[in-house]
C-alpha cells in the first residue's frame, strides 16, 4: 500500500467519503495541497469539514476512497502512526502536565534521547514565547498562552503537515488578529503544510494561500482567497464569501465575451462580460459585491455602467466605510457599501435620499442556472 | 414573605431535627455511665473503655475492614473498567444491556441480591467444592458486585465531562492507545476513583442485609454483630461503638465530597 506515486501533489485525497449511518458527511471528494501551502477548508457547521480533518488525522475512519501523503497511501495508519499533528479546537491541552511536560510529549512517545528532548521543547517555547511559563500549569495560564501551547506541542514533532482546527474561535477579536499573522509567521519559519478547517470566511481569506468553500460534504470551489471572493462559481460560494447582489435575468444578446441581461428585478437590462457567455435566452444572474457600486445624487455620465435608480432606505456607520441599502423602483433592494474618504461632520447622504447606484460591466459576475 | 419565611424556617429545623436527634442522642448516651441504655447515670468513657476490650466487637471489626478495603479495592477496578467501557467504547453491541445490568443492583432490593448471591455461592460450593466456608470470601465478593455499580457510575460521570479530544490529542502525538489510558485517561480520572473507593468502602461497611443472607457461622461483620446485640436488648457499649462508626463514616464521606468538588473544578 505505500508505493511511490507518481503524481508530485504532497496531500492528495482520491474520491474520500464518510457515511455515518443514512448521513452522507463527505461524499467523495478529491483534493490536492502543495508542499508548505496554507490551505484552509471553509465551510458552515455539519458541512463535513470537520469529518474531513479528522480523516486526515487518522481519528475517523473513511467509508471509501484514499488518501495519500508525500506519495504514500496513509489511508490505512493510525493516528500514532501519521506524520500528521493536530491542534484541536478545544486545545485539548493536558491538565495534568506543565506547559513543557505537554510540549515534550510527543517527543517523549517516540523515545526521543532526554537532553535532545530537552532542547527541543526548548526552542519550541521560545518559537511561541513562552519560555517563561514552562513549568506552569494549564489552569495558570490564558486562553491565548493555552493556544500557543497548544501549537507548540502539535509542531514540536516536525510534523509533514499541521491540521488545524477553527484554531482562532476561542480568542478575542485583538488576539485573534495578532495570533493570525503570528501563525502566518510560523508556517512561513517552518515550511510546515497548513491545512485550516474554519467557519470564519476572514480568518480562512487572510490565512491562507488557498481556500477550499464545502458544502454538504462536497467541495463547492478551491481557489485562492482572491478567485474564490472575486471569481465565485456558483451562487452557494457568492453567497457563503461576503455579501453580494444578485439580479437574476434573462441573456438578451451574447457575443465575443460580452452579454447584457434584461433583468426584471431591477427594471433595466444590464451589461456584463464574461469569457464564455451563456447562449440567448438562458436564466441567469449577475452577482455584485457591495463595494463595487459607486453611489451618487446625480446620474453618472458613462453609459457604459450599468445605471440604476432608488431611495435609500437604510444605511449603517461603521467608522471607516458606511453600508447603505437601496430600495430601486421596482422594490429590490441592494447593498451598497462606500469608503468614508472625508472627515466631515454633515452627512452626505440622509434616508430617502435619491441616488444613483452604477458598477462597471466587469464588476459584476455572471452566475450560470 | 416574612410570614413564609417564618414557615420554611421551621420547616427546616423539624426536617433537621427529625434526622439528626435520634443520632444525637446516641452519641450522648455513649457517655453515660449507667448500665441501663435508656436511664442516664452521669457522664463517662467507662464504656469506650469496654468496647476494646470486648473481644467479639474488635474481631467483628477488623472482619468489616478487611471486607470494606478489599471490597472498595475490587469494586473501583472492576467499575472503573466498566464506566471507561460505557463511555469510551461507543455504541458497541450489547451497550443498553450492559449499562442496565451495571446500575441494576443500585435498585435492586438488598434483599434479593443477599439471595440470589447465597444461591449462587451454595450452588457453586455443591458444583466446585468453593466456597468452603462462608465468611470473609463470600460477603468481599457479594459487595464487590454492589459496589462496583455506583464506582461505574462516578468514572462514567467524569468520563462524560472530559473533553475526549485530550486522548485524542496523546495519541495524535504518537501514544498508543493503552499508553494513552496510563499517561492521560487514569491520571484525569484518578479523583473519580478515589471517591469511588470511599463509597464504595462505605457502602460495604454498613451493609447488613447481604452480608447477613451470604456469611456463614463465625463470619459476623460489624452491623451484623451490633444488630444481634440489640434483639438481646441495648447495652451502653453499642451506643459507644455507633458513635465511632458515625465518626468514622462521616469522617469518609467528608474526604469523598471534598474530592469530588475538586473534581468538578475544569
Amino acid at each position: 500500500m505505500t508505493g511511490k506515486d507518481n503524481d508530485k501533489s504532497f496531500i492528495e485525497v482520491r474520491e474520500l467519503s464518510k457515511h455515518f449511518g443514512e448521513f452522507v458527511a463527505v461524499d467523495a471528494v478529491n483534493l490536492r495541497i502543495e508542499r508548505g501551502e496554507l490551505f484552509s477548508i471553509l465551510g458552515g457547521s455539519g458541512c463535513g469539514k470537520t469529518t474531513l480533518l479528522r480523516m486526515l488525522a487518522g481519528f475517523e475512519t473513511p467509508t471509501s476512497g484514499r488518501i495519500f501523503l508525500d506519495g504514500v497511501d496513509i489511508t490505512d495508519q493510525p493516528p500514532y502512526e501519521r506524520p500528521v499533528n493536530m491542534m484541536f479546537q478545544s486545545y485539548a491541552v493536558f491538565p495534568h502536565m506543565t506547559v513543557e511536560q505537554n510540549v515534550s510529549y510527543g517527543l517523549q512517545k517516540e523515545r526521543m534521547p532526554r537532553n535532545e528532548i530537552a532542547s527541543r521543547v526548548g526552542e519550541m517555547l521560545a518559537l511561541v514565547k513562552l519560555e517563561d511559563y514552562a513549568s506552569r500549569k494549564p489552569d495558570q495560564l490564558s486562553g491565548g498562552q493555552r493556544q500557543r501551547v497548544a501549537l507548540a506541542r502539535a509542531l514540536v514533532k516536525k510534523p509533514k503537515v499541521l491540521l488545524l482546527d477553527e484554531p482562532l474561535a476561542a480568542l478575542d477579536r485583538k488576539l485573534r488578529e495578532h495570533t493570525q499573522f503570528e501563525l502566518m509567521n510560523i508556517q512561513d519559519e517552518l515550511g510546515i503544510t497548513f491545512v485550516v478547517v474554519t467557519h470564519d470566511q476572514e480568518e480562512a481569506m487572510i490565512l491562507s494561500n488557498r481556500i477550499a468553500v464545502m458544502e454538504q460534504g462536497r467541495f463547492e470551489q478551491i481557489g485562492t482567497p482572491k478567485e474564490v471572493y472575486e471569481f465565485p462559481c456558483n451562487r452557494f460560494v457568492a453567497d457563503f464569501i461576503g455579501t453580494i447582489n444578485t439580479f437574476e435575468g434573462v441573456v438578451q444578446t451574447s457575443g465575443e465575451g460580452e452579454i447584457t441581461v434584461a433583468s426584471d428585478e431591477c427594471g433595466h437590462s444590464l451589461r456584463a462580460y464574461c469569457d464564455t457567455p451563456p447562449r440567448n435566452g438562458s436564466d441567469i444572474c449577475l452577482a455584485v459585491r457591495p463595494e463595487k457600486i459607486y453611489i451618487s445624487q446625480t446620474e453618472p455620465d458613462n453609459d457604459e455602467d450599468s445605471c440604476l435608480r432608488g431611495v435609500i432606505e437604510d444605511f449603517g456607520y461603521f467608522g471607516n466605510l458606511s453600508l447603505y441599502r437601496i430600495r430601486l423602483e421596482t422594490g429590490k433592494v441592494v447593498q451598497v457599501s462606500a469608503q468614508n474618504r472625508r472627515r466631515s461632520t454633515e452627512r452626505f447622504l440622509e434616508w430617502d435620499d435619491q441616488v444613483f447606484i452604477s458598477w462597471r460591466p466587469r464588476s459584476a459576475v455572471v452566475l450560470e442556472n | 414573605m416574612k410570614r413564609q419565611s417564618r414557615f420554611v424556617f421551621s420547616m427546616l429545623v423539624f426536617g433537621y431535627a427529625f434526622l439528626y436527634v435520634p443520632l444525637l442522642s446516641v452519641v450522648v448516651y455513649s457517655f453515660n455511665d449507667s448500665n441501663l441504655a435508656t436511664i442516664w447515670g452521669g457522664f463517662s468513657t467507662r464504656w469506650y473503655g469496654e468496647l476494646l476490650k470486648n473481644d467479639q466487637v474488635i474481631s467483628a471489626l477488623l472482619l468489616s475492614l478487611k471486607i470494606a478495603i478489599s471490597a472498595a479495592t475490587l469494586a473501583t477496578l472492576f467499575g472503573t473498567m466498566a464506566g471507561i467501557a460505557l463511555s469510551r467504547f461507543g455504541r458497541f453491541r450489547g451497550r443498553n444491556l450492559f449499562t442496565g445490568m451495571i446500575t441494576s443492583p443500585m435498585v435492586m432490593p438488598e434483599v434479593i441480591t443477599g439471595l440470589s448471591l447465597l444461591l449462587l455461592f451454595v450452588t457453586l460450593q455443591q458444583l466446585t467444592g468453593w466456597p468452603t466456608q462462608r465468611g470473609y470470601a463470600t460477603i468481599t465478593i457479594a459487595h464487590t458486585t454492589f459496589a462496583m455499580a455506583y464506582v461505574a457510575v462516578i468514572v462514567q460521570s467524569r468520563l462524560a465531562a472530559m473533553d475526549q479530544s485530550l486522548e485524542e490529542a496523546a495519541m495524535d502525538l504518537g501514544g498508543h492507545p493503552f499508553r494513552v489510558m496510563l499517561d492521560i485517561t487514569l491520571p484525569l480520572i484518578l479523583p473519580a476513583m478515589v471517591a469511588g473507593w470511599l463509597l464504595a468502602f462505605t457502602l460495604s461497611l454498613d451493609d447488613l442485609v447481604i452480608a447477613s443472607f451470604v456469611s456463614g457461622p463465625g463470619g459476623s461483620t460489624l452491623p451484623m454483630l451490633i444488630f444481634s446485640k440489640v434483639k438481646l436488648g441495648v447495652t451502653p457499649d453499642i451506643n459507644a461503638l455507633a458513635t465511632l462508626i458515625m465518626l468514622f463514616v462521616s469522617a469518609g464521606v467528608l474526604v469523598a465530597w471534598t474530592i469530588g468538588r475538586r473534581m468538578q473544578r475544569p
